[in-house]
């Protein structure tokens, strides 16, 4: 590891923040889940933490006691500067349906107006590349997706809605995603993924990780009310396949 | 089983709150005013992981089917049990049949009210902790029950408490949050020389205070918020994430406040001042 140069900071009593260079790179993000993958399963295995990567930086945070700062960052940057091991944890590439029918689809218009293209396109880009999860939150179950094509880079909505539905796929600035759940938002809509991104009766009730991947494709009004009772069951099982970084 | 016969204002049950979900989004959730909910279940000789009902401002009216002990706390709410006075902070027998009603809020905002043993409401993914879309509500409604374990007798080590009361001070101790360094002279001088006023949009999720900082423009990749972390927003408006707040965001992160602190505003309404005060970590 030690690849990059890295800011360690107290956050709290309970909590610590390390920084990679502010940057949204692929090659960053790798880097931190090397890391975090070690932390979890060397450095602090066992241990009362959470482990939050976001971006260009990951939070731990001690769950009952607080931290004695200079002892633990030091620590840690031994750890980091330590040689790379190889690599323990895997990464997943989801592939997720996307329904952009006109009635879930509902700023497809304008977006496609606002980028010059026609709805179709506008389809057609979004599901021919490949997203990287940078960040969950906002939500239980909310992806930042980054590496849309620039063509799909839109402002969010300058006046938020206050309901904006379950599973709505949405677009704002450089990034794209799903509503886990009904919410007040201000993306973007262009369509409604059936499969639930949160769901409290699962053991793991949010199956994606930061790191991971995504790709939509495009399925008819049936497949997704179809996707959506197998859904409801718990039957359905999002596609996936181990991506290599 | 308690009978919900009147909900309140916000009537939910929480615990310690809900652990190893940060990183899907989930906020800990738990009791907002984490010294007085401790205290209450101490008096009971509960598990620390027992859950409470935590009652804001306006108190529910609750009967119980079954005997038990129960202790109140955390803010000053006047309640009564079949018309008689119940003291705060002091185990008290409850017979089947007892009703249990709150008066007007004296000081504070939120409530507890523990049980011997704890509220039953189901774990969910680790806590009993009321958060949509974990639990399937997020406060208690009238005709709601909730089940507790019969307790006919309790003999307490220690059967009251006097509890320093914290509920009228208005300094919040902090720390240096991670974007605090990016804080200008004139932005200092107003975090720590005013007081600021507690606004109308102030929730289990955050506090947003009136007074406003100078705005800035500094731009940050999100990362992760914690249940005390203050946010200041372009405009300059200060938010304080509490328990249900949301585990990222994207505004700059330049105060985190102590525990005690977190517990103090939990206590503090719509109206009410409060003063940051800078403490070595």
């Amino acid at each position: 590891m030690s690849t990059y140069e890295i800011s360690i900071r107290p956050f709290g009593v309970h909590a610590i923040l390390m920084e990679w260079p502010q940057r949204v790179e692929e090659a960053i993000l790798d880097d931190i889940l090397q890391f975090t993958w070690f932390l979890e399963e060397v450095g602090l295995k066992g241990a009362n933490w959470e482990i939050v990567p976001a971006y260009n930086s990951v939070t731990l945070i001690h769950r009952e006691r607080p931290i004695v700062f200079e002892e633990f960052a030091k620590k840690l940057r031994d750890w980091y500067g330590r040689p790379a091991t190889t690599r323990s944890g895997k990464r997943w590439l989801w592939r997720l349906p996307v329904c952009y029918d006109p009635e879930f689809a509902i700023d497809l218009p304008e977006v496609a107006d606002r980028s010059g293209k026609t709805e179709d396109e506008i389809v057609r880009l979004h599901t021919s590349y490949t997203y990287t999860l940078y960040c969950i939150g906002f939500l239980p179950g909310f992806m930042y997706l980054g590496g849309l094509p620039k063509e799909l880079e839109i402002p969010r909505k300058p006046q938020p809605r206050s309901k904006v539905a379950k599973g709505a796929v949405g677009l704002a600035g450089k990034q794209t995603g799903i509503y886990p759940q009904e919410s007040p938002g201000g993306w973007n809509i262009i369509g409604r993924c059936p499969v639930p991104m949160f769901d409290p009766k699962k053991e793991e009730p949010c199956f994606i990780s930061v790191g991971d991947k995504v790709q939509f494709y495009a399925i008819e009004r049936a497949e997704y009310d179809l996707h959506k009772i197998e859904a409801e069951v718990g039957i359905y099982k999002p596609e996936k396949s181990e991506w290599d970084a | 089983m308690l009978k919900v016969l009147k909900a309140g204002l916000f009537t939910t049950i929480q615990d310690q709150g809900r652990f190893g979900l940060l990183n899907k989004g989930v906020p800990v959730a738990g009791y907002m005013d984490t010294y007085s909910a401790s205290k209450v279940n101490a008096l009971l000789e509960n598990q620390p992981d027992a859950a409470v009902m935590e009652i804001t401002m306006t108190g529910p009216s609750l009967q119980f089917d079954q005997d038990t002990y129960i202790c109140l706390g955390g803010a000053d709410i006047p309640a009564s049990l079949n018309n008689g006075q119940v003291d705060r902070y002091k185990v008290t027998k409850i017979k089947k049949g007892d009703i249990l009603t709150f008066g007007k809020l004296q000081r504070g905002f939120r409530g507890y009210l523990a049980v011997k043993n704890g509220f039953q409401t189901p774990v969910v993914l680790g806590s009993r902790s009321f958060f949509i879309p974990v639990t399937p509500k997020d406060h208690l409604k009238k005709g709601d029950t909730v089940a507790y374990t019969k307790v006919s007798h309790f003999d307490p080590k220690v059967s009251e408490l006097k509890v320093d009361s914290f509920l009228g001070e208005n300094v919040l101790y902090v720390t240096q949050g991670p974007e605090y360094e990016l804080l200008d002279d004139k932005q200092l001088e107003v975090l720590f020389s005013k007081a600021f006023t507690v606004s109308n949009e102030n929730n289990r999720m955050a506090y947003q205070l009136e007074e406003k900082l100078p705005g800035h423009a500094i731009s940050m990749l999100t990362s992760a918020t914690l249940p005390g972390t203050v946010q200041l927003t372009p405009s300059g408006k200060l938010i304080v994430l509490m328990k249900d707040g949301q585990t990222t965001g994207g505004y700059p992160r330049i105060l985190q406040l102590s525990d005690e602190a977190i517990s103090l505003m939990a206590q503090k309404k719509y109206g009410d001042k409060v003063r940051f005060k800078l403490r070595k970590p």
